[in-house]
């Protein structure tokens, strides 16, 4: 019998450049907080997930070392990576742990030190997330390849460059009253029309420097409990509704979608469905903003407008936080910035904060009731959905 | 008792390899023969390109070998202004993806086509090309 699962705490350490610490303590940050804020002790924690991208990691086997620090052991652990959506997967896994009654109190704790290497070494490693037998020997990495969505997705529907400079002037907006984001500053239209601005200097074209998201140290932490747990030691458990993943080809060859991520448009019928909610329901998203044409696509391929029709939606200010329906008012991958393991878990934070009205600066005035993570790994290689609900 | 050799064609592949053993080693055969080529499963007569060693439909490895002939449409392309370890000399260059119908085809665009005269759906064929440091690759150049 599939028994309710709630969210009961989460935590989030600030996004910084070059980490002070090890990825132990990084980690304990985030645990720290989602403990405290779980109202529970860490002995009550049943089983851990522990979630990064390995390519970053210099510690082998990074989840033993992490769940002794956290004092988790002797419970079970283990580690789990699906790239930029390691910590969305971890949260799916964790769901169906405690469903099946097997736990019931899971945590997931994703952490990404990305400064442990040089930035070099990080390009190198980047270009290896895809497929390093056929397409990594002509030079590839990630921005070309969403470039090459983008260069598709501008000739098909007519989207600008300044369309996609939008996307970064409104994650900015919110990145400035985020204190956890790794990027606070300002950005306006008239920087990416400036030569002599970095933020529009060429990275692959038709993509510039400021259609890319800020590399980062981070952690996160989502504790997930029973509903008779949930209710039990928490005021204001915010309850998964739906989880929805797939899968895509690795290779652009074996795709045949340009315009959008088909592991985004899959992963959002099973979570809708699971839901029992449309995308007229979802009161405010977090979608994968790694470049500025991935939310493009995300507006559409999670239903929240018609293909082709997302630059209608950033023009009139509608993903805004005053708008019909806001996404990434925390400031996005592109502000608060993406350290891979730990971003779905800092994702699924904003959205239980926003339905809890917790979000302070940041929080939406729709009074939302559910809402929506986007979470995607590698380029369109893995995509999650999850919808979570109040009360 | 003699060590066995392992069969390492196929780190002849691309400006930079970064695989050096696979069972469709004989693609850098037939590239050095001037022909980009892929397979097909014999039993379900389904074609890979990338080339595969194995059906996943049918669970056959009796497979053959077809040339990439004509040309393809461009699918979508971009230019890399930064490049991954390796790669930065060849700076500017332009990744691209063809269209022949019943599979596609990565790769990159002959610096003989200038930026400004790409334009998706036009018509390109891979063409082998041998580098300096010995190495064997494709680009797309017009037909």
């Amino acid at each position: 019998m599939e028994r309710k699962v709630a969210i009961i705490g989460v935590g989030q350490s600030a996004f910084v450049r070059g980490y002070a610490g090890s990825i132990r303590e990084l980690a304990f940050e985030a645990f720290r907080e989602a403990v405290q804020d779980a109202g529970i002790s860490g002995e009550e924690i049943n089983a851990s997930v522990i979630c990064s991208a390995p390519e970053y990691d210099k510690q082998r086997s990074p989840a033993g070392v992490l769940a002794e620090y956290l004092g988790l052991i002797p419970k079970p652990t283990f580690y789990l990576e699906s790239l930029c959506s390691s910590s969305s997967m971890g949260l799916r896994i964790a769901y169906s742990l405690i469903a099946s009654g097997l736990h019931d109190v899971v945590a997931v704790i994703g952490f990404q030190k990305m400064s442990e290497i040089t930035s070099a070494e990080s390009q190198e490693r980047m270009g290896r997330g895809a497929d390093i037998q056929w397409e990594s020997p002509f030079g590839t990495m990630m921005p070309a390849y969403y470039a090459m969505y983008a260069r598709a997705y501008m000739e098909k529907y007519g989207l600008t460059e300044e369309d996609l400079a939008l996307v970064r002037v409104k994650s900015a907006t919110y990145g400035q009253i985020n204190d956890r984001a790794v990027y606070r500053k300002p950005v306006t239209l008239e920087m990416f029309s400036d030569p002599e601005n970095p933020l529009s200097a060429p990275v692959a074209t038709p993509l510039r420097v400021g259609d890319c998201c800020a590399n980062a140290d981070g952690s996160s932490c989502v504790i997930l409990a029973s509903k008779e747990k949930a209710q039990a030691v928490s005021k204001k458990p915010i309850w998964v509704l739906g989880v929805g993943a797939a899968s895509e080809a690795v290779n652009m060859a074996g795709r045949d979608l340009f315009t959008g991520l088909s592991v985004a448009i899959r992963a959002a019928e099973q979570a809708y469905k699971m839901a029992g909610v449309t995308p007229k329901d979802i009161d405010v998203a977090e979608v994968h903003d790694c470049f500025t044409i991935a939310e493009v696509m995300a507006y559409e391929n999670l239903g929240f407008c018609k293909p082709g029709e997302a630059k209608e939606l950033i023009r009139s200010k509608e993903t805004y936080k005053e708008g019909s329906i806001p996404v990434n008012v925390d400031g996005g991958l592109l502000s608060k910035g993406h350290p891979i393991g730990a971003t779905g878990g800092s994702q699924i934070r904003t959205i239980v904060l926003q339905l809890r009205g917790e979000a302070g600066p940041m929080q939406v005035p729709n009074d939302p009731k559910i809402g929506l993570i986007h979470n995607i790994g590698g380029v369109g290689l893995y995509g999650n959905v999850t919808i979570l609900g109040r009360d | 008792m003699a060590k066995k050799e392992m069969d390492t064609r196929f780190k002849k592949f691309g400006p930079v390899s970064f695989t050096a053993t696979t069972k469709v080693n004989d693609f850098v055969d037939y590239l050095e023969k001037g022909i980009v080529a892929g397979t097909k499963c014999k039993k379900c007569g389904k074609k890979y390109f990338p080339p595969r060693a194995d059906c996943f439909k049918c669970l056959s490895s009796d497979i053959e070998w077809f040339p990439v002939e004509g040309t393809g449409k461009l699918i979508t392309y971009s230019t890399l202004h930064y490049a991954p370890v390796g790669f930065e000399n060849d700076l500017p260059y332009t990744i691209a993806l063809l269209d022949f119908g019943e599979y596609k085809v990565f790769g990159r665009i002959s610096k003989n086509i200038p930026e400004e005269e790409i334009k998706i759906g036009m018509e390109l064929k891979p063409e082998v090309v041998r580098l300096p440091n010995g190495q064997i690759t494709y680009e797309f150049v017009r037909p």
